[in-house]
């Protein structure tokens, strides 16, 4: 057996992890993605920053900072707690959060791409089509800027597979809960077990790569059938 | 019926203040040059620019004044942008069908088939919008506007971003919506030669302000607007057709002042139609020529004379109630004694069937 049991388990934490970042991080950076490129509040450029921020922190920063956050002294955490909760440091859970803001310019900002791209002039028209903002903003801006969402879904899906330090930070590295695979491929590598680190590297490698291809591969065919 | 709206719009350099009642029936032009505020104020009746003051009614029914604003979804009108804008993730049956779904079946006074019949898109139905020329687009985008049974038709120069062709292709919808449908066209334009073919009302804007607003054929005569001191300066006349002279080929087209002949035809007896009169084909004769080529000649009084600035003048006559504009040398008004009252004859050389 070239993978563990452990490993089979890391992975599949991986994946939910990944899957269940990707749906939130859709849910919450549609409107905030929405918002950014249309407001014209004047310090818009603030908020947008902060969605960058992960673009460029060490995630051992953006770890550390979540992780006193989390914890029982932390702002999240000791509301967990008051409220008769756990805290949320070295949980599934916890990770879950950490990788919402860790993956968030990744969906963010190929969504504000797309809906700045679209300009005022589909939804006016429909709007004199008697569409009410949320039916125009449904059935004109949303499938216009399909090819955003395909690119903010399957980046934020391949960034949350490759996180490691935030995860590290955050999660812990606890087997069967926090372990996610990036980590347990690091810990094969220090304990010289490089045929498991290879096997799994090369799979994600390979999964990487397909998922990107896919995205340019369709985003290329949906820009010809709109332009 | 009239439409009423005042609109105070202010942004940076730019400010638009208009105050106007317009025929609610037919076509009314809003005509100028860029930047006069025309497509500023065709948004604001659509509810799609802020306006620092407002107030539409349309026939009698108040859509925005200070206490409420309807918002643009909710305004029964119809907007034509300069460009098709259809939605390209939606064929053209999809595109025409947007509006028609989202208004209640007591409303539909414009059927999906008379729009598409009106518009000859009946091919096009299935195809994608990337799949069609421009003229086709934008054939599509009148019939999209059409299928929501306006109240109010916007049109913002529609032929504007088309080339000669294709405007000779709308150019006929156009004309025939106006006669085919009941519904008031509110049309921005800067081409004369639009205005002259579609509009009965027209309405100046300059420097977002109202220069001047009434009948088409009143407007293009009137000496103290810029619009009559253009190098193609011309007036439009309303005629009916009357006879056709077969062995000449020639149609006889009668206006209240006496009768126009003009090359062409059969056109069918008693329809309406609307002439082009270029000031710079009229010339002016003290007595009343014989032995001249000229078909057109027509007894008129001077009714005023504005120097153009340099050789030309531009001479306003009538013919009984009809206005007619002519451009002659300063030379010319000095030897024949131009001056108002004055008895002339006209001699038109030649004239356009606009319609």
């Amino acid at each position: 057996m070239m993978v563990s049991e452990q490993d089979l388990t890391a992975l599949w934490i991986t994946f939910r992890l990944a899957a269940l970042t990707t749906v939130i991080l859709l849910l919450i950076g549609t409107p905030l993605a929405w918002w950014l490129a249309r407001s014209r509040w004047r310090y818009k450029f603030l908020l947008e920053a902060v969605v960058a921020l992960p673009l460029v922190l060490p995630p051992t920063v953006l770890g550390f900072y979540l992780l006193i956050a989390l914890g029982p002294h932390g702002p999240v955490g000791g509301l967990m707690e008051r409220l008769g909760g756990q805290p949320l440091a070295f949980t599934f859970s916890g990770l879950v959060i950490g990788s919402v803001v860790y993956s968030l310019p990744f969906v963010v900002q190929p969504l504000q791409g797309a809906f700045a791209a679209l300009g005022r002039r589909p939804l006016e028209v429909a709007a004199t089509l008697r569409a009410s903002p949320l039916d125009r903003f449904l059935t004109v801006a949303v499938p216009l800027a399909r090819p955003g969402f395909l690119t903010a879904t399957v980046l934020g899906f391949a960034h949350t597979l490759g996180e490691f330090g935030v995860v590290l930070m955050v999660g812990g590295n606890i087997p069967g809960s926090t372990q996610v695979i990036s980590i347990a491929i690091y810990d094969h590598v220090e304990t010289l077990e490089y045929t498991q680190a290879h096997w799994i590297s090369g799979g994600l490698l390979l999964l990487s790569f397909i998922l990107l291809m896919g995205v340019y591969a369709l985003n290329h065919r949906f820009s010809l059938v709109q332009r | 019926m009239t439409i009423e709206l005042r609109f105070v719009v202010n942004r940076g350099a730019f400010s638009l203040d208009v105050d106007l009642e317009i025929p609610s029936r037919g076509v009314t032009a809003l005509f100028g040059p860029s930047g006069c505020g025309k497509t500023t104020l065709l948004r604001a009746i659509a509810g799609l620019e802020q306006s620092e003051e407002g107030y539409l009614s349309v026939a009698g029914t108040v859509w925005q004044d200070r206490h409420q604003f309807l918002a643009p979804h909710k305004r029964p009108l119809g907007y034509l942008f300069q460009e098709p804008s259809l939605f390209s993730h939606l064929t053209v049956r999809g595109n025409l069908e947007y509006g028609l779904k989202r208004l209640k079946s007591a409303l539909h006074k414009v059927s999906l088939d008379q729009a598409v019949e009106l518009l000859g898109i009946g091919q096009l139905l299935d195809r994608r919008p990337d799949q069609l020329s421009g003229g086709e687009q934008q054939r599509v985008a009148i019939a999209r506007a059409l299928a929501v049974s306006p109240e109010l038709l916007l049109l913002d120069e529609p032929l504007a971003a088309l080339d000669l062709a294709r405007k000779q292709e709308i150019l006929p919808y156009l004309e025939s919506l106006h006669r085919e449908l009941e519904i008031p066209l509110l049309y921005v334009s800067h081409s004369r030669d639009e205005v002259a073919r579609l509009a009965d009302h027209l309405v100046l804007l300059r420097a977002g302000r109202v220069e001047a607003s009434g009948s088409v054929t009143a407007l293009f005569s009137r000496l103290d607007l810029a619009l009559a001191h253009e190098p193609d300066t011309g007036t439009v006349v309303e005629a009916v057709v009357g006879g056709y002279d077969e062995s000449f080929e020639l149609t006889h087209l009668n206006f209240s002042g006496g009768c126009f002949i003009v090359a062409g035809g059969p056109h069918p007896e008693g329809s309406r139609v609307r002439l082009q009169v270029l000031a710079r084909d009229v010339s002016l004769t003290l007595e009343r020529q014989t032995g001249t080529s000229i078909l057109n000649i027509f007894a008129a009084t001077v009714d005023e004379v504005v120097a153009e600035g340099g050789a030309q003048v531009t001479v306003r006559t009538l013919i009984g109630e009809v206005a007619l504009l002519a451009r002659i040398t300063r030379k010319s008004a000095v030897e024949l004694g131009l001056k108002v009252g004055k008895k002339v004859y006209l001699q038109v050389k030649s004239v356009a069937l606009l319609s």
